[in-house]
């Protein structure tokens, strides 16, 4: 009996990317929801990989590469976008920032 | 029952229920360190499926560089439990029926062609034919990276600088709206 048939991978990426979208729903802290999209993004390289290895071709692994690499970026501006929120209205609270012109 | 499958199911249930207390966690801080060994145990799945060169990647820049970040500005911020902003309760039970409907009809989806997947074991070949010896090493990744993707290549690297100059900027801006309150 061989479990880690490419199957069940898909179904752990389908999961860890549904668990991703409930916390990106569920909570109003915006770190968390940038780390709720960091899980999103970590379900599709997961199944990049898994479609590497199926297809027997390492075109995947490129494109795992760009997505960490856009991933980073995202996260750098994001957090410093948070830290400048943060000084200025002296919350993080999603449902709070509703204000296009600060 | 062989080292890979035990492996598997120990890195698939570490993965799903740390990524779960990602999201239940009170503590924003537990919560980047539930998210840092969801990083590990999906470093153990790229190790399984012959992606090294992704799986080192994946610990120096998601655990390493990404996730201090993220508890930098947390420490920065001065954030604990007591302050979290809370959701109603009629609001959880929407998204998490959109949740769970999601990867009910992802899973149903899959149920539903299963007969059409191809059920290979994911150890020495893919699609029948064997993997070539040297898949998932530096080597043939660099020559895919600068033949085939040299162009995206460089695209990502005018993205980084502007990525780095946006964060300066802000990061400077910061200082000066600072220095003008006090």
């Amino acid at each position: 009996m061989n479990l880690i048939g490419f199957e069940n991978y898909l179904w752990l990426g389908s999961a860890l990317f549904c668990i991703g979208l409930l916390g990106v729903l569920v909570r109003r802290n915006v770190i968390i929801l940038l780390m709720c999209i960091e899980l999103m993004l970590n379900a599709s390289n997961l199944l990049l990989v898994v479609f590497a290895k199926m297809f027997g071709n390492m075109n995947g692994h490129i494109f795992v590469f760009f997505s960490m690499l856009v991933a980073a970026a995202e996260v750098s501006v994001g957090l410093a976008l948070i830290v400048l929120i943060y000084r200025k209205f002296r919350t993080i609270d999603s449902s709070f920032l509703d204000k296009l012109k600060g | 029952m062989d080292l890979t499958n035990i492996a598997f199911i120990a890195f698939s249930a570490i993965t799903l229920i740390c990524a779960l207390m990602v999201v239940l966690a009170r503590n924003p801080i537990y919560s980047v360190i539930f998210l840092i060994l969801t990083m590990f145990s999906l470093t153990g799945h790229y190790v399984l499926l012959h992606a090294q060169f992704i799986a080192i990647i994946n610990i120096i820049v998601y655990a390493g560089a990404i996730m201090v970040l993220f508890l930098f500005v947390l420490m920065l911020m001065n954030m604990n439990a007591n302050n979290e902003p809370n959701k109603s309760f009629l609001w959880k039970v929407l998204a998490g029926l959109v949740a769970s409907g999601m990867l009910m009809s992802i899973l149903l989806v899959y149920i539903k062609n299963m007969g059409d997947m191809p059920i290979v074991p994911t150890t020495n070949s893919a699609l029948g034919q064997a993997l070539p010896a040297d898949f998932g090493y530096i080597k043939p990744l660099g020559n895919l990276l600068f033949t085939e993707y040299v162009f995206p290549f460089e695209i990502a690297s005018i993205l980084f600088i502007a990525a780095m100059v946006g964060a300066v900027f802000l990061g400077s801006r910061e200082k000066s709206t600072n220095n003008r309150i006090n």
